[in-house]
């Protein structure tokens, strides 16, 4: 997953870590009850001017009420919500500087292109002019001058699309919502429609939040990620962050893929620490990034791209196991070898293809090492 | 060549249908229209008769004229009749989608557990014959009716109102009758109407009541067409209700056909009016249609 390519390290944009920075969005505290049920369990969240905040979880996780809060169509049962200075708990939805590209898109189908985008500046009571100028440069900005004319059923799914940004951004809102901006589209057009997104975002300096299931495209698209799970946010952190470090076995397990090892930590040595794992496994040789004490339980994680395979032992790697090759899932640029321990685990190592697949080195039934840095893994708890 | 065949015939039963039920009887309504009415039986002259041939069919012909339109214009009966019966027809239509829309708007809005049940409390009426309900409601609306003795007793009125043999006792039996009509095709559009539009409306500006206006009334249009139609149409040609709540001033066209028909005995000038009537039908009967297949187009 190339991910820091996208963000240019000279432009470095990392308001959250700048305590004098004051937050867009505020969530103080926030719990949304539906009936018995809780949907989000006492939130507290900051989000900053110019992010592109994404909301990330499995379906149920309260992302969706997070959103529909923003937009005005819930309240919060207890708690604030801040935009700027405002508190704005109770402020309808007709009323707030805030926009929502719906799922669905929702235009208005018995409505021009251009009707549509021109719908909230018209209930806005813009000057005629200004209108048709606000409209032709939305127009332009989705590339779909051509259309104006058109009806929402007289554009394809990715024309729509457009047309449904195009109207939510119209009003300069100070925040826009984006649910689940990509997910009617096809696999090659949500990538590409992921990098206009940004290069929109970033061309108005607009505060995008996004809401999403989908977690390649949260990486690719946000400059921070929440990871929610059952009404609460697990871990808020770039995509980096979230990836390289994840807080928590959900965190690690729902971002990616990964190979999770449970033991006991052992002894504390300069070069780090050691988990013991599994009778006649060697102990993971973890390096000096933690806390945590001896003597403790905790979980290893390490992502199966970090795993390398090789036929003869690496001497030279910290930590080096034995197994057989028990499947290979080909994807075409990636394999993922599926590797099974003496003690019957089976581990995930992943290499790229950079020989065509008849020249593979492993096959089926074959005898390898699984070796990693000390460095690549992360313990959890 | 088979498939062929059978196609032609699939299309052709339904034509055939028609040719008999509905194309011949007219053939033979227009060819009454343009006879003369005469004591016999039946009551017109002339008559065809198979026997005589090719010979006596154009003898036949020679004979039709077109006299009894002609005496349609003349007399400003039927005018009156036909333009008031445009008139309730009409005014019936909006009272009926002005008590249907709020009606379907709160069956659609409704939980949907409920709608089967609202749909069928719509539609049982239709159980009943309809010549019952409306005699029902010659009880409700009479002078010493159900209705006057209500207002009596809570004491909103003194005296009786005079509402049967009016043409107030024709609205409320048309609207009473063609409600369902109105309220189905209202309730089938609002009831598929994806809520996020109303949401994406306010979201960008809209208060509800004016997203009502600018989104869910522009997209309910196709059911509002549909149900006045549907209540317009059959509403020009309604006699049962006139005959039994109108009062003698109240004109419609098909009270008037029936006077000619059944008390004049002039069946030539009876079938004049009603084919009449028939052309003036083809007008919002063919309206209705372009209208129907418009929405179909927009729905693909």
């Amino acid at each position: 997953m190339n991910i820091s390519s996208a963000k240019k390290p000279s432009t470095r944009f990392e308001p959250w870590d700048n305590p004098n920075e004051k937050p867009l969005v505020q969530f103080k505290n926030v719990t949304k009850r539906f009936g018995s049920f809780t949907a989000i369990d006492d939130i507290s969240l900051d989000i900053y001017e110019r992010e592109f905040f994404a909301l990330l979880g499995p379906s149920g996780c309260g992302k969706t009420t997070m959103m529909r809060m923003l937009a005005g169509f819930e309240t919060p049962s207890e708690g604030i919500i801040s935009l700027g200075d405002d508190d704005i708990g109770a402020v309808p939805p007709y009323k707030r500087p805030v926009n929502m590209m719906f799922q669905s898109y929702a235009l208005f189908p018995h409505m021009t292109v251009e009707a549509n985008i021109a719908f909230g500046l018209k209930q806005d009571k813009w000057p005629k002019n200004l209108i048709e100028e606000r409209v032709e440069e939305m127009l332009s900005l989705v590339q779909l001058r051509k259309f104006a004319k058109r009806k929402p059923h007289q554009l394809s799914g990715g024309q729509r699309q457009r047309v449904a940004l195009a109207r939510s951004l119209a009003k300069k809102p100070k925040l826009l919502l984006l649910d689940e901006p990509l997910g009617a589209l096809d696999k090659k057009l949500r990538e590409q429609t992921q990098f206009e997104l940004m290069d929109i975002q970033e061309k108005l300096g607009m505060t995008f939040v996004i809401v999403t299931h989908d977690q390649e495209e949260a990486m690719t698209v946000a400059s921070r990620i929440a990871v929610m799970d059952d009404g609460k946010i697990m871990q808020v952190a770039t995509p980096e962050v979230i990836y390289e470090y994840p807080n928590s076995r959900y965190v690690a397990d729902f971002i990616g893929d990964v190979n999770i090892i449970e033991g006991r930590l052992d002894n504390r040595t300069d070069e780090g620490i050691k988990l013991s794992w599994a009778e006649g496994q060697p102990e993971i040789a973890i390096a000096n990034n933690t806390k945590r004490s001896e003597n403790e339980n905790a979980c290893f994680a390490i992502r199966p791209e970090k795993v390398h395979v090789s036929r003869e032992e690496p001497l030279d790697a910290d930590n080096r196991i034995r197994g057989q090759i028990d499947d290979i899932a080909y994807i075409g640029n990636l394999s993922t070898y599926y590797v099974k321990l003496s003690n019957g685990m089976i581990f995930k190592a992943q290499e790229s293809n950079r020989r065509r697949l008849a020249n593979r080195e492993f096959t089926w039934e074959d005898q390898v090492w699984l070796s990693w840095r000390n460095t690549a893994g992360v313990l959890l708890d | 060549m088979d498939k062929k065949l059978g196609r032609l015939l699939l299309i052709g039963i339904p034509y055939f249908w028609l040719f008999l039920l509905f194309l011949v009887p007219f053939g033979i309504v227009l060819k009454i229209s343009l006879s003369d009415v005469a004591v016999a039986i039946p009551p017109y002259t002339p008559t065809f008769d198979l026997e005589s041939g090719w010979e006596g069919l154009k003898a036949l012909l020679v004979e039709l004229d077109f006299e009894n339109y002609i005496w349609l214009t003349e007399d400003d009966l039927y005018w009156t009749s036909y333009l008031s019966s445009l008139r309730i027809a009409f005014v019936s239509t909006v009272l009926t989608l002005l008590i249907g829309y709020p009606l379907a708007y709160s069956m659609a809005k409704a939980p949907s557990e409920w709608r089967p049940t609202l749909l069928m409390l719509i539609i049982l009426p239709f159980w009943t014959s309809f010549l019952i309900r409306v005699y029902a409601w010659i009880g409700i609306l009479k002078t010493e009716g159900l209705l006057n003795q209500l207002l009596m007793f809570v004491g909103i009125i003194d005296d009786p109102l005079q509402i049967l043999n009016t043409d107030t006792a024709v609205y409320i039996g048309i609207v009473y009758s063609y409600l369902p009509f109105m309220v189905l095709p209202l309730y089938s559009s609002l009831e598929k109407m994806d809520g996020s539009l109303l949401e994406a409306a306010q979201d960008l500006g809209c208060t509800a009541i004016s997203a009502f206006w600018k989104v869910t009334l522009p997209l309910s249009m196709p059911g509002i067409i549909a149900g006045s139609f549907l209540v317009f149409i059959p509403a020009i040609g309604e006699f049962v209700i006139p005959d039994l709540l109108g009062g003698s001033d109240t004109k419609m066209i098909g009270k008037t056909l029936w006077a000619e028909f059944f008390s004049n005995r002039d069946w030539p000038v009876a079938s004049a009016v009603a084919v009449l009537l028939l052309l003036l039908l083809i007008v919002p009967i063919v309206l209705f249609q372009k209208q129907q297949e418009r929405a179909q187009e927009a729905e693909q």
